[in-house]
C-alpha cells in the first residue's frame, strides 16, 4: 500500500554526484498527472510560470533509494500540435531541454484516447516510460488491461500505477532507474501515416532534408507541416529559401486533408495496441457518470444544482469565512496596528503612518481575506477534482454565449465571487486568447466578498429591513452589468468573435485530499506573495497620497483629488466625501468604510451608520452602493490584470471601462431613484 | 441528387449512433477535435442533445461537450441509413 518514496529535500551529497536526472511528466488532461506529480514531490515543488507565458510551470525534486531526481510537470495537452501555448511548451521542453526521460501518464480506463499523446511522444528522440494510471477506475468500469502486452506492443516500458492510492510508484521508479541507466533497450513501435499519404510525407521530407533548424528532427517537422501546425510552418518558412518554401507549400496545398490521414494513422496504431492489451472491454452498464449527468448537465436541473452549490458556498463564506475574516481584521491586524502605534509613538509621524496605515491597514487588510479565499479554493478544488466543474461550464454555456464566450469562461467567474484575484488568474483555463482577454476584462464585475462586506455594512444603515432585498438586487445588478458589458465589449473590441466550445467531460471520481490540499496551499501561497509585493507597494503609495503634503487627510492630495472630481460625483449624487470614500476603496474595497469613518469624524462602529442615514438621501445611498459594486477593482485585482494580460494597455483600458460603467450606472440609478421619489 | 444533403452531428438525436464523415471546422478546430478522438470513420454516440444549446457526444470512450456551432460543422452518416 504505502510504497511511496518519502518526499524529503535532497540531502547534500557527500561526494560530488553526477548530474541529477531530469524527468518530465507528460499526459493529457484528466489522466491523474498532477496526482502523480504531487505524490512524488509532496511539498518539494515550486509553482511558477513558463518563461514569457502565463502557463503554470510546476517543478520539484524528490529522493528515491538515495538518488535525487528533478521532476518537471509539463502542461496537460491532448496532442503536440500547436493549438495553444501549452502544446508548444510541452514539445519545446522535450526537444530543447532534453529531459533524460519522459514519463507519459495514460488513463487505463480510457486507453484509446490517452494513447494519442503517446503516439506523438514516441516519435520524439527522448526515451519514454508509460505510467498506466487509474487502474482502479478501469476496474470499476469493468475494463481489464494487460500492461505486459501493451509494453510488448508499444516497445516502451509500461508500468501500472494508481496514483490516488500511491501504489505502483516503486515499480515506476525502478523502471525509470533502469531506463536512465541505459539498461532498457528503446525500440518503440512507431505509428505510420495512413498509406495513401506516405508518398506526400516522403516528398516533403526530401524538400526539407538538411534544412531543418536544430533541435527539430526532420521527419517530425515533415509530419507537423502536413498537420498544418502554425508554429512549425512559420519556423520552416523562415528557414527555407523562398523558392524551396514555395515548393513545400505547393505540396501542402494539394494535401490539406493530410491532418486526418496522420491522425487516422495514429488511431490505427492505437487500435492495434488497445486490441492487444485490453482483454475485457468496458461492459455496457449504466455508469455512475451517466446517472449523475442526467441531472448535472440537464438544461434546467443542471442550473438548479449549480445554484445550490453556489448558495452553499455563500452560506459557508458568511457563516465561517466572514467571522474569521472579521476577527483577523479587528483582533490581529487591529491588535498589531495598536502595538505598532504604541511602539512607534515617538517615531516620526511618517514612519508610524507608513507602518500602521500603509502596511498593516493596507496590505494587512487584504490578507485577512485569506480564510474566505481558502473556502473558495477548497470548494473549487473539490468540485474540479471530482469532475464536476466541466458540468458547471457546460450548463453555463448558453448564458456565456451572450458575450461571445463559452462555458469554460464561467469557471474563473465562479472563483470571482470569493475574490477577483484568483478569478483573473483562473482565466488560464480558457483556450482562446480573445475569449481569455474578454473574461479578464469583465471578471471584476463579479461581486467579491470584500465588496459584499461593504454592502453588508452600509445596506442596513441606509435601508433598514429592506437591506437584504437591496443586497440581492445589487448582486443581480452587477451580474446583469457583467453580461451587458461582456456583449458590448465582444462586439466593439473583439468584433463579435466567438471561440469554439470543445471540452472533455471527465468521469466523476472520488476526490483526492492530497491534490486538493496542495492546490489550496499553492493558490493561497501565491496570493500571500502577491499581498507581500504588489499590494504592499500600492498600499504604501495610496497611503502616501492620503497624508501628503502636510500629514493631514482632509488637506491631502487624495482629498484634493476627490474635491477636484466632485463635479463628476455630483452626477451620481455623491458629495466629495462619498467620492473620496469611493476612490479610497481602490487599495482594498472595505477601505470605503474606514475612510468614511475618518471623513465623518466618527468610528465605524459607533454612530457612522446613523450619521450616514441622516446625511444622505436614499437615492444617493443607492447610487453609492451601485458605485461600490462596479467601481475600478481593488489594486490587487488590477495588479493581477496587469500580470495576466501582460499589458498596461489592456489594464488601463479596463480601468477606463469600469470608470465609465460606474459613472453611467450610478448616475442612472440616482436620477431614476429621484424620479421615483426615493 | 436532391437527397444528398449532408447530416451534421448537431442533428443526431440523443442515444443514437453515427459514423463521422468529414469536418468543415477549420484547421485549428479540426486539430483539437482530432486529438480528442474525432476522425473520419470513428463511431460517435449522442449522449445528450436537447436540440438547443451545447451537446454531449461519446467518441472513443470519452464524453466530449461541443457547442452546437462546432457540432453542426461535423458531418456524419447515421447507422440506419
Amino acid at each position: 500500500m504505502s510504497d511511496l518514496p518519502i518526499p524529503t529535500a535532497p540531502a547534500a551529497p557527500l561526494i560530488i554526484q553526477e548530474k541529477i536526472p531530469l524527468i518530465a511528466l507528460a499526459g493529457q488532461p484528466n489522466v491523474g498527472k498532477s496526482t502523480l506529480f504531487n505524490l512524488l514531490t509532496g511539498l518539494n515543488q515550486h509553482v511558477g510560470n513558463w518563461p514569457g507565458k502565463t502557463v503554470e510551470r510546476r517543478e520539484g525534486t524528490f529522493t528515491f533509494e538515495d538518488h535525487s531526481y528533478n521532476l518537471v510537470d509539463l502542461p496537460g495537452t491532448y496532442s503536440l500540435t500547436a493549438n495553444s501555448p501549452e502544446e508548444v511548451i510541452a514539445r519545446e521542453f522535450i526537444l530543447r531541454e532534453q529531459p533524460d526521460v519522459v514519463v507519459a501518464v495514460v488513463n487505463a480506463s480510457n486507453l484509446e484516447r490517452s494513447l494519442y499523446l503517446v503516439a506523438e511522444l514516441v516519435a520524439l528522440p527522448t526515451p519514454i516510460v508509460v505510467a498506466m494510471n487509474m487502474i482502479d477506475v478501469a476496474a470499476q468500469e469493468g475494463i481489464r488491461v494487460e500492461p505486459e502486452v501493451l509494453e510488448a506492443a508499444l516497445g516502451v516500458p509500461v508500468v501500472p500505477v494508481t496514483a490516488t492510492r500511491s501504489s505502483g510508484v516503486q515499480d515506476l521508479m525502478h523502471i525509470l532507474e533502469e531506463t536512465l541507466g541505459g539498461k532498457r533497450r528503446r525500440k518503440p513501435n512507431l505509428p505510420e501515416i495512413r498509406s495513401d499519404h506516405r508518398e506526400v510525407l516522403a516528398e516533403i521530407l526530401r524538400q526539407i532534408d538538411g534544412l531543418v533548424p536544430s533541435p527539430y528532427p526532420a521527419n517530425w517537422v515533415a509530419l507537423k507541416l502536413l498537420e498544418g501546425d502554425a508554429e512549425i510552418t512559420r519556423t520552416m518558412q523562415d528557414a527555407l529559401s523562398q523558392e524551396k518554401w514555395a515548393a513545400v507549400q505547393g505540396v501542402l496545398r494539394q494535401h490539406d486533408d493530410a491532418l486526418l490521414a496522420i491522425a487516422s494513422g495514429r488511431y490505427e496504431w492505437i487500435g492495434r495496441m488497445v486490441r492487444a492489451a485490453v482483454i475485457q472491454p468496458k461492459i455496457g452498464q449504466i455508469t455512475l457518470t451517466k446517472r449523475l449527468d442526467d441531472w448535472a448537465t440537464h438544461p434546467f436541473w443542471g442550473l438548479v444544482i449549480l445554484a445550490g452549490i453556489l448558495g452553499f458556498v455563500f452560506w459557508l463564506t458568511f457563516t465561517v469565512g466572514s467571522p474569521v475574516q472579521n476577527w483577523l481584521d479587528t483582533q490581529v491586524v487591529g491588535g498589531l496596528s495598536q502595538l505598532a502605534s504604541n511602539a512607534l509613538v515617538n517615531a516620526p509621524f511618517w514612519l508610524k503612518g507608513l507602518v500602521v496605515n500603509g502596511i498593516l491597514d493596507g496590505a494587512g487588510a487584504v490578507l485577512t481575506f485569506l480564510p474566505i479565499m481558502v473556502i473558495f479554493f477548497a470548494v473549487f478544488g473539490l468540485l474540479e477534482d471530482m469532475g464536476y466543474m466541466a458540468r458547471a461550464a457546460y450548463v453555463m454555456d448558453n448564458l456565456m454565449h451572450l458575450m461571445g464566450l463559452h462555458g469554460k469562461s464561467f469557471l474563473p467567474l465562479f472563483l470571482g465571487f470569493g475574490c477577483n484575484v484568483p478569478a483573473i488568474m483562473g482565466t488560464r483555463v480558457i483556450d482562446s486568447k480573445p475569449a481569455r482577454m474578454l473574461t479578464i476584462l469583465i471578471a471584476p464585475l463579479v461581486p467579491c466578498t470584500a465588496r459584499m462586506a461593504v454592502v453588508a455594512f452600509l445596506a442596513p444603515a441606509f435601508f433598514g429591513p429592506k437591506a437584504l432585498i437591496v443586497s440581492w438586487g445589487l448582486v443581480l445588478f452587477s451580474l446583469i452589468m457583467l453580461v451587458l458589458s461582456g456583449s458590448v465589449l465582444n462586439r466593439l473590441i473583439f468584433k463579435g468573435q466567438r471561440s469554439a466550445f470543445i471540452m472533455e467531460m471527465p468521469l466523476y471520481h472520488i476526490p483526492n485530499a492530497r491534490t486538493i490540499g496542495l492546490l489550496v496551499w499553492q493558490r493561497s501561497l501565491s496570493f500571500v506573495k502577491k499581498a507581500g509585493t504588489y499590494i504592499l507597494a500600492m498600499a504604501v503609495v495610496i497611503w502616501a497620497l492620503s497624508v501628503l503634503p502636510n500629514g493631514n487627510l482632509t488637506s491631502s492630495y487624495l482629498v484634493q483629488f476627490g474635491k477636484f472630481v466632485e463635479p463628476v460625483g455630483r452626477w451620481m449624487g455623491l458629495d466629495w466625501r462619498l467620492t473620496v470614500a469611493l476612490i479610497a476603496s481602490f487599495p482594498a474595497k472595505e477601505n470605503a468604510i474606514a475612510t468614511m469613518g475618518v471623513l465623518f469624524g466618527s468610528s465605524p462602529n459607533a454612530g457612522l451608520a446613523q450619521t450616514l442615514t441622516s446625511t444622505f438621501s436614499t437615492a444617493s445611498a443607492l447610487s453609492f452602493l451601485v458605485a461600490t459594486m462596479l467601481f475600478i477593482p481593488c489594486m490587487a485585482t488590477v495588479a493581477a490584470i496587469r500580470q495576466e494580460t501582460n499589458s498596461w494597455g489592456w489594464t488601463l483600458l479596463d480601468i477606463g471601462i469600469f470608470l465609465l460603467i460606474t459613472i453611467a450606472a450610478s448616475s442612472g440609478v440616482y436620477h431614476l431613484a429621484l424620479v421615483l421619489g426615493a | 441528387m436532391i437527397n444528398m444533403r449532408r447530416t451534421s452531428l448537431a442533428e443526431l438525436p440523443a442515444n443514437e449512433h453515427a459514423i463521422i464523415l468529414s469536418f468543415a471546422n477549420g484547421r485549428s478546430e479540426t486539430n483539437r477535435l482530432v486529438s480528442l478522438g474525432f476522425t473520419p470513420g470513428a463511431n460517435v454516440d449522442m449522449t445528450q442533445n436537447y436540440g438547443h444549446g451545447p451537446l454531449i457526444v461519446t467518441v472513443r470512450g470519452t464524453r466530449v461537450a461541443l457547442g452546437r456551432m462546432e457540432a453542426s460543422k461535423i458531418f456524419i452518416k447515421r447507422d440506419r441509413e
